[in-house]
């Protein structure tokens, strides 16, 4: 119907596609007879890229790992060792920076969930329809903008006379100024819409009528949080929660920047490519926020937060 | 479950307090780059568009926005294609490996952007042994916008109706022509829209090229972080930041105009990227 008004001569003019035309229709037919054809035609060239620069990266990673470093000439060498792993799991300083790293992932993780919880909930189910799609396009929107500007705003709120301090004057409060708490109040900030829109997505998912019910059979409202939405909600925490672990644990520009001489195991990573030349060990180290990553996303996985990511 | 008034107001002024959170430091580097006092101390001095203008004189900042724009094209052409061809043939065929095919395309953003930086570093030097370019920073941010064309494109096939193009086959079209005249012009809004959200998300990106990049090659976020911790320079920073908002946040305010399912609560692991 519209396709006739839009398109009333189907095909290309025969004047341009007289030469080529009995090739391509061959071509073209042979498509349309087999399916087969038709889904190599399409999927090689994308799962192909796929596989061969991605896949095949993440398991040249691991491999890589197990190499490592002429002394002499600077050059990977392809002589199998586990040093690598054993100094990142063993030497105090590694095991010092992995817990450090994880501590700031998880107080980044803790403070994103104490600032969405109440928020998401306010644009879910008490603001109105008008306000509530505004508010979301006003989370969303931070959240595209730039991770380096973000983490280069921290460090101006943060600075030596900036807007924390002036601030925080009046009530005697200090700019932390850069070290360990800047990274986390910045990784906090930065990651903080993506703790906001799974709980609000969990929040709108919960029917009104399940509330009423359970205000009507008299339960006041912190007894219907606790009982009937929080366990609904359980899975959209995890997920939220799963960006802002994830994020923070792989994280170094935010360190580098706001962080002073803080050293998070992105940090050793990077130094470890550029500086120190060594990309077996750097490869070793990244395999340390992989393995956390994995044992988390393990562990919250019979959650069904994975469902809702 | 009705809610007191007063618990209402409470989390009406949390909600407000924490939007100040949000868009306070974002404001305070657009206010910065009119500040004219140098040391941006707050309150500030004074205004100026002294660095404005700088920074439109700065070559190094021209040379940095001539190749964030170029990687960004190029990396949306790629990814515009490579992610369209992997939504219709994920949708409308059932084969082996097809779920394998579909985790594999969000894996560059669900990992950290620091493991799939080091990964392609790695592949490149040490495997390959090709030398770090503009062309490598290009294949890997193609490598992670191809998510973004292709969540749009799925998104739009999925509400299409088939029978349109069953019917263009029956009245004689060839395979290419029912796409041509069929199948694209339905799925135009959702490429534009796709392909202005890779634009805005190879155009920022800094961990990974950080890792892709070449010794002499700059993007702008590359010059940024080179030279955030020059003091003399500091002023054209805030000026070169602000653009960067500009132009991240203007393609998603379109794209999302374009297309409802862009930039929803799917589209915040398409963001993971940045980390």
């Amino acid at each position: 119907m519209t396709l006739q008004t839009q398109h009333p001569v189907p095909g290309a003019p025969p004047a341009a596609a007289a030469v080529p035309r009995p090739k391509a229709h061959r071509f073209s037919a042979r498509l349309h007879r087999s399916p087969n054809l038709r889904l190599a035609g399409l999927v090689t060239a994308p799962a192909g890229w796929l596989v061969l620069v991605y896949v095949a990266a993440l398991a040249a990673l691991l491999i890589t790992a197990f190499w490592t470093v002429d002394t002499f000439t600077g050059k990977v060498s392809t002589v199998w060792t586990t040093d690598n792993l054993v100094t990142v799991l063993t030497d105090p300083v590694y095991q010092r920076i992995t817990l450090r790293t994880l501590w700031i992932a998880i107080a980044v993780t803790l403070i994103d969930l104490v600032l969405a919880l109440p928020m998401a909930f306010f644009i879910a189910k008490v603001a109105g329809p008008r306000w509530q799609k505004l508010l979301v396009v006003a989370v969303l929107m931070p959240l595209w903008a730039s991770y380096l500007v973000k983490a280069y705003a921290w460090r101006n709120v943060l600075a030596d006379g900036g807007l924390l301090e002036w601030l925080g004057a009046p009530i005697g409060l200090e700019s932390p100024g850069y070290g360990e708490t800047a990274v986390i109040l910045t990784l906090a900030y930065i990651w903080l819409p993506f703790m906001i829109l799974p709980i609000y997505a969990g929040f709108d998912r919960v029917p009104d009528s399940l509330l009423e019910a359970s205000g009507d059979l008299g339960a006041k409202p912190l007894t219907t949080m606790r009982l009937v939405m929080f366990p609904l909600l359980v899975p959209s925490i995890i997920a939220g929660t799963i960006f802002t672990f994830s994020l923070s644990l792989g994280d170094y520009i935010t360190a580098q920047i706001v962080g002073g001489t803080t050293q998070m195991l992105g940090t050793v990573v990077y130094a470890n490519v550029g500086a120190a030349n060594n990309l077996p060990f750097a490869a070793a180290v990244s395999l340390v926020p992989i393995a956390i990553i994995t044992l988390y996303l393990f562990i919250v996985r019979r959650s069904g937060a994975l469902n809702s990511l | 479950m009705r809610l007191s008034r007063s618990a209402k107001v409470i989390l009406g002024v949390v909600t407000a307090v924490v939007f100040l959170f949000i868009y306070l430091p974002l404001l305070l580097v657009v206010v910065n780059s009119f500040n004219a006092d140098r040391t941006f101390g707050w309150p500030p001095q004074g205004f100026t568009l002294e660095w404005w203008g700088r920074a439109l004189d700065s070559t190094g900042v021209r040379e940095a926005v001539v190749s964030s724009l170029w990687v960004a094209l190029v990396s949306t052409i790629i990814s515009l294609v490579l992610g369209t061809l992997l939504a219709l043939a994920l949708l409308r065929y059932k084969f082996f490996g097809r779920d394998v095919i579909s985790l594999l395309v969000i894996l560059p953003i669900a990992l950290p952007g620091i493991v799939t930086g080091i990964a392609l570093n790695n592949m490149f030097t040490t495997i390959l042994g090709v030398s770090l370019s503009m062309w490598t920073v290009v294949i890997a941010h193609a490598t992670f916008c191809m998510v973004t064309v292709f969540n749009n494109v799925i998104a739009r096939l999925r509400r299409m109706h088939g029978g349109l193009e069953e019917a263009s086959a029956d009245l004689g079209a060839g395979v290419f022509t029912t796409f041509r005249l069929v199948t694209f012009p339905q799925l135009r809004s959702a490429l534009l829209a796709g392909g202005l959200l890779a634009f805005a998300l190879s155009f920022d990106e800094i961990i990974v090229t950080t890792f892709t990049i070449g010794a002499g090659d700059t993007t702008l976020p590359i010059w940024i972080l080179q030279n955030l911790f020059r003091p003399n320079q500091a002023p054209v920073v805030n000026v070169v930041a602000v653009v960067l908002i500009i132009v991240s946040i203007v393609p998603i305010w379109l794209a999302q105009r374009l297309s409802e399912d862009s930039v929803g609560i799917g589209a915040t692991r398409v963001k993971v990227t940045e980390g």
